[in-house]
């Protein structure tokens, strides 16, 4: 495995991370890709080093690249691609149905955390919903690093809850 | 024999191209339908007898040397398995036809193809031997979930089913590059191959490469703490979906971590799976406590119930993955029944939550049946399948001198008892709310009915069964313990 492949491969699997634990699902569609390409990468290196087209005349040569990994990686880009496009339509969906694309909390999740505390501490709802943030209970909570994100989902959780 | 072997994955993938253009032809669709389901279900019967009688069965596609080619391997494990996953999904889809004219119901014209995609996905999951077609097959079955989670398109589904969607696709690339890693390091994607070639790494790439799909796998299966994603996603799907995912798709990943981690000798990540078990079953317990929708709690059941599984694997003794795969057999049909008289409920009465519905044993009685008989099977009393199940493990945990984890899943049992009396105290008893069904579906309730009672038929056929089947699991364990006979029957 050569330094540029190993360089490549953590670059777009390091955005890729970054772009994925986004709130917004258009630059988790971006993410996926560069994730996808990634692992496409680094199943073409497990292949070993490059060399002649391995099936072309019917012969192999001690130089052949392995063909294996290519057939592989052909049909996981296929798949990245519908799954691309699944993941745009869902988005579109969303936007249609609140009009951003932001993945939200589990409404249901927070109203029972929420509930919880008021039972025991009687304190109010906000600091119930802020202090669930904090225990990162849901995947979601983990991803957000868009700091953008906080007072929309905010409101938005707010109104399903009313 | 070899055939029925490709039968199984081919029938229902064709039998879904075929029902997607019936779009307008309701019992032409529903019959095609069933009939290619149980078909499936015959095909992995047949099978089954046929292993246990003449060992197990490989049929390598387009006649290509196992090292070139892709090769399904039906050992005793795998159709005992494939037998029980495509008899549910055809009591399922017999109770979609019922709920078809119900309010809540899922569009009969979508769910019958993509179940029959998830159908065909799910064997070949079941049947696959090598590590790229079960990419294939995991990504066939999810690609037929995302679409059944959120094709009625409303927010709630689009919500969680975002997350599902996200946390899945990670899963699936972090398979694909553990695929290039186990390439890499032993030039095969094989299993077979694999199970000759990974004892023989360096200690550490070993741990590595299991460490690697116990995340991969662990996410499919919903284990502590790669769990978050399942209760957030299943209760927002309709009953049906919700029913066959928590019965089938955990599951799968729950078989395909018990064949991995057994093939590939990993034995030294046991221990890691005893408190990785421990926890799942704690915290899922703990949350399913901590909810007030049946919906809701029964998906908590699903990530505690996960525990018992993984901890008769972190044994790695013959007694305890025999236990591991008992309690598999008898959760697929529990889970998915607890589910669909949920949906019953959900049906009846306009609502899960706990706070709205009550007295159901009095108005409702056959689905107190129906809920009560797995309900109890769940929380382990004797004497149905979870009793038989649960004992198993137990007493493989007392052999291996493993007291912390078994204490730990007796504890777990009594607060799933707990959570089920909550819901029994909330639905089926107290003051009767009135049915918010209208009188037209009644013909649909009584299919969707008959449809449950088959599934909690096949939930006691488990307890009334238990010495055969149990002395199959055993046989099964030894088998996938020693290795060799499932090396040596795909090498030839």
């Amino acid at each position: 495995m050569s330094v540029a492949m190993i360089v490549a491969v953590a670059g777009l699997a390091a955005t890729g991370v970054f772009l994925v634990t986004s709130r917004s699902l258009s630059r988790i569609v971006l993410g996926f890709a560069l994730l996808g390409h990634a692992a496409v990468l680094g199943l073409l290196a497990s292949g070993g080093r490059a060399g002649d087209p391995p099936i072309v005349d019917g012969v192999v040569t001690a130089d052949s690249a392995n063909p294996l990994p290519q057939a592989l990686s052909l049909t996981a880009i296929v798949i990245s691609f519908g799954l691309t496009l699944y993941l745009l339509a869902l988005a579109r969906r969303q936007q249609m149905l609140t009009g951003d694309d932001l993945v939200e909390d589990d409404v249901e999740d927070r109203r029972i955390a929420a509930a919880e505390d008021e039972v025991s501490a009687a304190s109010d709802e906000t600091r119930a919903i802020e202090s669930h943030h904090e225990d990162g209970s849901g995947s979601e909570s983990d991803q957000r690093l868009d700091t953008v994100a906080d007072p929309i989902t905010e409101s938005s959780s707010g109104e399903v809850n009313r | 024999m070899t055939v029925v072997v490709g039968l199984a994955v081919v029938i229902p993938l064709l039998a879904a191209a075929v029902v997607l253009g019936l779009r307008h032809k309701a019992t032409v669709r529903d019959m095609l339908t069933l009939s290619a389901l149980a078909a499936t279900t015959a095909m992995a019967a047949a099978l089954l007898v046929g292993v246990d009688r003449d060992g197990t069965v490989v049929l390598r596609v387009g006649g290509w040397a196992p090292e070139l080619g892709i090769v399904l391997v039906a050992d005793l494990f795998a159709a005992l398995i494939l037998l029980v996953a495509s008899a549910t999904i055809l009591v399922v889809e017999l109770f979609a036809i019922g709920q078809r004219r119900t309010p809540a119901g899922a569009d009969p014209a979508v769910v019958s193809p993509i179940l029959l995609v998830l159908a065909g996905g799910v064997s070949l999951a079941i049947l696959t031997g090598d590590l790229f077609t079960l990419f294939v097959a995991f990504e066939l079955i999810l690609v037929a979930s995302y679409v059944l989670l959120t094709h009625q398109g409303r927010e709630a589904q689009i919500r969680s089913g975002m997350t599902y969607v996200v946390i899945n696709l990670l899963a699936s690339t972090l398979f694909l590059f553990g695929v290039a890693i186990v390439y890499s390091a032993t030039g095969t994607v094989n299993m077979a191959l694999l199970a000759e070639r990974i004892p023989e790494l360096p200690a550490a790439t070993q741990v590595g490469i299991g460490l690697w799909f116990l995340v991969v796998f662990g996410t499919k299966a919903a284990i502590f703490p790669l769990f978050s994603w399942l209760p957030d996603s299943y209760p927002t799907a309709p009953t049906t979906i919700t029913a066959v995912f928590a019965g089938l798709l955990t599951k799968i990943g729950v078989f395909v971590l018990i064949r991995f981690f057994t093939l590939m000798e990993l034995e030294q990540l046991g221990p890691l799976l005893l408190v990785i078990a421990g926890f799942t079953m704690i915290i899922g317990v703990a949350g399913a406590l901590a909810q007030d929708d049946v919906k809701r709690i029964l998906s908590f059941h699903v990530v505690s119930q996960i525990g018992y599984m993984i901890m008769g694997l972190g044994f790695f003794t013959v007694a305890g993955v025999a236990g591991a795969v008992l309690f598999l057999v008898h959760q697929i049909p529990v889970k998915t029944v607890m589910f669909l008289a949920g949906g019953l409920i959900e049906d009846d009465q306009g609502t899960s939550a706990l706070n709205k519905v009550g007295g159901l044993a009095t108005s409702k009685p056959v689905i107190a049946v129906l809920f009560a008989l797995p309900a109890l099977s769940l929380a382990g009393l004797p004497p149905f399948s979870g009793f038989i199940a649960k004992l198993a493990l137990v007493d493989a945990g007392m052999a291996t001198g493993a007291y912390v984890i078994v204490a730990v899943s007796l504890v777990a049992s009594i607060l799933t008892l707990l959570s089920i009396t909550k819901i029994w105290i909330g639905a089926f008893w107290g003051e009767v709310t009135p049915a918010a069904i209208p009188a037209s579906s009644r013909r649909s309730v009584t299919v969707m009915e008959s449809a449950a009672g088959l599934a909690v038929a096949g939930t006691i056929a488990v307890a009334v069964l238990a010495g055969p089947l149990w002395r199959m699991c055993e046989e099964i364990a030894a088998d996938l313990l020693v290795r060799a006979p499932y090396v040596t029957a795909v090498l030839g």
